[in-house]
């Protein structure tokens, strides 16, 4: 059994087929990445994931409960975080209050008035926020304006503030779209980091075949919403079956 | 001090200072003098500097910081007038049972109207917002005239069934309103040489609320909730997938800043036991929204300086007429004089919302901040000639 166990999920859009028959099993503590052409079905696949989507059909159960019906933050609350493909972080907050959000959410739930006491006194939060700012080598800029960084700066704090929540599943979203070269690589250096450091499943949508290759330990080919090939990264790379739905049908 | 830092307990002892000073910050001119129409220290003027200043403060709680733009407060300020001069009519003169139920009378509907109202964002919310309010003034109006007295405004007679209390006074007057025996249109006059001040009970009384009203508002701009909320102006979306769930937070907000307007309602009547349906007309509900633009969305003080501003235009800039502007004008020759006035007219006296509007437009365009931006302008202008330093000092927002 793995963490996040996919079942027979089918979605259409009108008469559009997204998704048909997915069974996808992410086993923990690994690194799963999710690839495939445009209009492949990995977004929708996601959506399904995080209670943004609910599918047609089938399941999708993590650690043996479904999220099916689940809004985004019940599913989040359950251990799932996720990085967006452009980075979703608290653009009129500092550095220091987009941290203090999840570390809030981490300790009291979906939901709590607490308007008397002062942030400035959460002595153990703060702390955590400092330390987790620290290992992504933010602290310096924990007192700017969130907005005004570059972005892979903002990649990193969405990250940051993934991760400081201590998910047990982090699912990222084409985290390297759009990137530099250097911040790419910046940012495949932080992942290899955090999945060495840490008790952490990873599921990951990606057209980068770098990053891919450098991070999965387990890889699905999507195409036209149905997976077509699971293997290992190594097995991949020459699969006729990857070459043809990524170049197309040879005739 | 009181659990504020350093910068945020600075801010509440200035604004206790001026609040304190006021009848004398406001009456700077000696009463013969020219300019003593421009003194603004009479206590009916300075307790609505206040109560508008309270309206404000909660009607920032949630427009400045969660972003959200309510079209119908004034709902509940009416509502917290009713409250208050019904606690008159049936329990007693205190104003302190009257202020209570007007605040959570206004709470309860602000929970109502919050709740359907938050269903949607943006514009729809604000037109949602809008038509409660209408539809309340509406019921207060006309049809539910056996609660509100209609168009007449409901009042005290001098057979109100007052429980703690007798219906009339010894010379057969209506009693009136008071704290513990302390009548709220007591006050008494200082002259100083040419100067006059006056102190007003009422005055007083509304002052110290305004400042708890002032405090609460900073201890909730400082705490996880305030934080949450201007998170929920930044980006919903992120905060969803941070496992947060807005919706509870931007009601709690919603009938925080009801509970404000229903305290200033009530206030209200407590100075003057009257209330009209008038008071939750639209363009009452626009004000506030003005005063707090003006003043500065989002930021602590600037409400309570948009308050004043648009009612010290209203009551002071408003009494300026032509006959004014010519004994201002009387040295220069008789043409040019005429023509002065012609051009200045528009502008003052009934014209005060045109002046006020060209305000409105200056500070929107210039300073999105408000007049709190302004301040901050000029304090780093004065900053910057005292000591010059590298400009790599201080980091600012690119944007």
């Amino acid at each position: 059994m793995g963490i996040l166990e996919i079942k027979d999920v089918g979605k259409r859009f009108g008469g559009l087929k997204a998704l048909s028959d997915v069974n996808l099993s992410v086993q923990e503590n690994t690194c799963h990445a999710i690839i495939g052409p445009n209009g492949a079905g990995k977004s929708t696949l996601l959506n399904c994931l995080v209670g943004k989507l609910i599918p047609d059909t089938g399941s999708v159960m993590f650690q043996g409960q479904s999220v099916l019906g689940r809004s985004p933050h019940e599913i989040n609350q359950m251990g799932i975080s996720r990085v967006f493909q452009t980075p979703e972080i608290f653009g009129d907050l500092t550095v220091f209050e987009n941290m203090m959000i999840p570390l809030f959410a981490k300790r009291d739930g979906a939901y709590r008035l607490h308007a008397i006491e002062s942030v400035s006194n959460e002595r153990t939060l703060i702390e955590e926020a400092e330390k987790m700012l620290e290992e992504v080598n933010m602290l310096d800029k924990r007192h700017m304006h969130s907005a005004s960084m570059s972005r892979g700066d903002k990649r990193r704090l969405e990250m940051a503030m993934c991760l400081v929540q201590e998910p047990k599943l982090l699912l990222l979203d084409e985290p390297t779209a759009g990137m530099a070269r250097a911040d790419t690589n910046n940012t495949i250096d932080l992942l290899k980091q955090i999945k060495d450091e840490r008790d952490i499943t990873i599921a990951i949508i990606e057209h980068d075949m770098h990053v891919v290759f450098s991070l999965a330990d387990r890889i699905t080919v999507l195409a036209q919403g149905t997976p077509l090939v699971e293997d290992a990264p190594e097995n991949i790379k020459g699969h006729p079956k990857v070459q043809e739905a990524y170049l197309g049908e040879a005739h | 001090m009181l659990g504020l830092d350093k910068k945020d307990s600075t801010l509440l002892l200035i604004v206790v200072a001026l609040t304190m000073l006021a009848p004398f910050i406001l009456n700077p001119f000696p009463t013969e003098s020219g300019l003593a129409q421009f003194n603004a220290g009479y206590p009916d003027l300075m307790q609505r500097f206040v109560i508008f200043g309270i309206f404000a403060i909660g009607f920032n709680i949630l427009f400045g910081l969660t972003g959200y733009l309510s079209f119908g407060h004034a709902a509940f300020l009416g509502i917290g007038s009713y409250s208050a001069v019904w606690m008159f009519k049936l329990l007693s003169m205190n104003i302190i049972p009257a202020i209570l139920l007007s605040v959570v009378i206004a709470g309860i509907f602000a929970l109502v109207i919050g709740f359907v109202s938050l269903r949607r964002t943006g514009i729809y919310f604000s037109i949602l917002t809008l038509a409660f309010a209408q539809m309340s003034f509406a019921l207060a109006y006309s049809v539910l005239t056996p609660l509100t007295n209609g168009e007449t405004g409901l009042q005290l007679t001098l057979n109100d069934p007052r429980i703690l209390g007798i219906s009339q006074t010894a010379d057969g007057s209506i009693p009136v309103t008071n704290l513990f025996g302390l009548e709220m249109r007591g006050a008494f006059d200082l002259v100083v040489g040419p100067w006059s001040f006056t102190f007003s009970a009422g005055y007083y009384v509304c002052a110290v609320v305004m400042l708890l009203a002032f405090y609460m508002s900073i201890r909730i701009f400082r705490s996880p909730f305030g934080l949450m909320l201007r998170a929920i102006k930044s980006n919903q979306q992120r905060l969803n997938y941070t496992g947060l769930n807005p919706k509870p937070y931007t009601l709690a907000a919603f009938v925080i800043s009801g509970m404000y307007a229903g305290l200033a309602g009530g206030l209200m009547a407590a100075m003057d036991p009257l209330a009209g349906a008038e008071r939750m007309q639209w363009t009452a509900s626009g004000e506030v929204v003005l005063m707090t633009i003006l003043g500065g969305a989002g930021t602590l003080i600037g409400p309570v300086l948009g308050a004043g501003m648009i009612k010290y235009f209203e009551n002071i800039f408003s009494k300026i007429n032509d006959n004014v502007l010519h004994s201002w004008f009387s040295f220069m020759p008789d043409g040019l004089e005429d023509s002065v006035v012609f051009i200045i007219h528009p502008f003052v006296g009934k014209g005060w919302h045109l002046t006020l509007g060209i305000i409105f437009m200056l500070v929107v365009t210039f300073l999105p901040g408000g007049l709190v931006e302004g301040g901050q302008r000029i304090a780093r202008l004065f900053r910057r000639k005292k000591t010059v330093e590298p400009k790599s000092a201080k980091t600012e927002p690119a944007e």
